[in-house]
């Protein structure tokens, strides 16, 4: 008889994304609570694409999520501010050399 | 040294600069930004009370949808009730990335501790309320809605794109159901009009109280979680309404109403204020019913999210088993 008294009856939070349409990224659309993964992705279908709003879904548990603060100001993202040099506009190029 | 008042101020707080900066750029918050606690706690009173509406406002017109009178008005209703669900799925899901949680707002509201609009404690006495519904409530919830798209909060004003996509369709259906009645029987205009004569006032009360009585709104107006004001969206309505009504060929029930050139908008009486007061502290036709049916639909179906939890438990148990005997038979 497995462990019943310990089963968390709150739902865990998953975060959804959904392809819009073929070509397209999948994109974060928000989340919603499930028992299971499976349940995850069918809840995800009802509340998220009612309107064919989506053609694939993604769905993860929300603690499986490592991310960054989204600040723009974040000294993680300081690497790549110094380096104007991987913009095409940093080099120039005489007008009349044709197709760069 | 001289005096105090020479003294350098003390430096700004970095974080609270920071905040400030993104507010005044009109870029937005975003869920692991530093935030004000104020700002926090009135973004998840506002969005929690958002959600709740919904969520109560599946009600008045949920009943109708066993005794729609066809088959198409009951799928509409259907996708209309269906839709509240879900935009009060899309602001919970909003609210927790402030830190709440899903379970504790749940209570909240089953509790009486925390409000919801103050317009479903109406009741939905018949199918014309349903257009009514559709055409006054949801049209006021558009002219609400349409500038919190552009709210400071970001997850906030993206649920709000989604809502205001959904209830265009919401208006409509109430709209053409009405144009449906009033090309029907002298009984069936009339009830159209006695719906109209009953939700024009309490619509009107769903923009909050006076301006002058609204002690939440400069600050919220200040951190661009609110962009206008009650009395403005107010206005907004019933100019956006009033031509709406006459096309109908309803009357609206306001003896003060009329077209102010001078303005170029429509005067309008003053709603009942101390009716507001008294629904919103839980003294209106409805407000029992509506919370104990909340309490008695999420009691039980306590059953059911405890069988899929310990489902959910099973299945995991069985794969990790599964794992497990797997590695044991051929090691690595």
């Amino acid at each position: 008889m497995p462990q019943m008294n310990n089963v968390q009856a709150d739902w865990p939070l998953y975060e959804v994304f959904v392809r819009g349409k073929r070509g397209l990224n999948h994109v974060h659309v928000g989340s919603l609570h499930a028992a299971d993964d499976r349940m995850a992705l069918t809840h995800a279908r009802d509340l998220y694409t009612r309107r064919n709003e989506g053609v694939s879904i993604w769905v993860v548990r929300s603690s499986e999520i490592t991310a960054s603060t989204p600040d723009e100001k974040d000294p993680f993202f300081a690497p790549s501010g110094d380096k104007v040099y991987r913009h095409p506009t940093f080099y120039d190029i005489p007008a009349d050399v044709p197709h760069i | 040294m001289t005096t105090a008042a020479a003294e350098p101020a003390a430096p700004p707080d970095p974080l609270q600069q920071h905040f400030d900066d993104t507010i005044a750029r009109d870029h937005r918050v975003e869920p692991r930004d530093w935030m004000p606690e104020g700002y926090r706690r009135t973004l998840v009173r506002q969005i929690a009370q958002h959600a709740h509406s919904e969520i109560i406002g599946m009600q008045p017109e949920g009943d109708w949808i066993t005794r729609a009178p066809s088959l198409r008005r009951k799928a509409i209703l259907f996708a209309k009730v269906q839709d509240e669900a879900g935009h009060g799925l899309y602001l919970y899901s909003a609210a927790e990335t402030l830190g709440a949680d899903r379970a504790d707002l749940t209570r909240r509201l089953i509790e009486g501790r925390q409000k919801y609009s103050s317009i479903f404690n109406y009741p939905a006495d018949t199918f014309a309320d349903v257009g009514v519904i559709g055409w006054f409530v949801d049209g006021a919830a558009i002219c609400n809605q349409v500038p919190l798209c552009r709210s400071s909060y970001g997850p906030y004003a993206r649920a709000m794109v989604r809502v205001c996509k959904e209830e265009s369709f919401h208006q409509r259906q109430g709209y053409e159901l009405l144009l449906t009645m009033m090309r029907g029987t002298e009984g069936q205009r009339a009830m159209v009009q006695n719906a109209v004569d009953r939700w024009w006032w309490p619509s009107l009360m769903m923009f909050g109280p006076p301006d002058g009585d609204s002690p939440n709104s400069a600050q919220s107006t200040a951190w661009k979680i609110k962009r206008h004001s009650n009395d403005e969206l107010r206005q907004r309505f019933v100019d956006m309404t009033v031509p709406q009504a006459e096309r109908l060929g309803v009357t609206l029930p306001d003896p003060e109403l009329r077209w102010n050139e001078e303005r170029g908008s429509h005067d309008f009486g003053t709603p009942d204020w101390t009716e507001l007061q008294r629904v919103i502290s839980g003294d209106g036709p409805r407000n029992a019913e509506r919370v104990s049916r909340r309490r008695a639909a999420h009691e039980e179906g306590t059953w059911v999210r405890e069988a899929a939890a310990a489902h959910a438990a099973k299945q995991a148990e069985r794969r990790e088993e599964a794992a497990t005997s797997r590695s044991v038979a051929c090691p690595r």
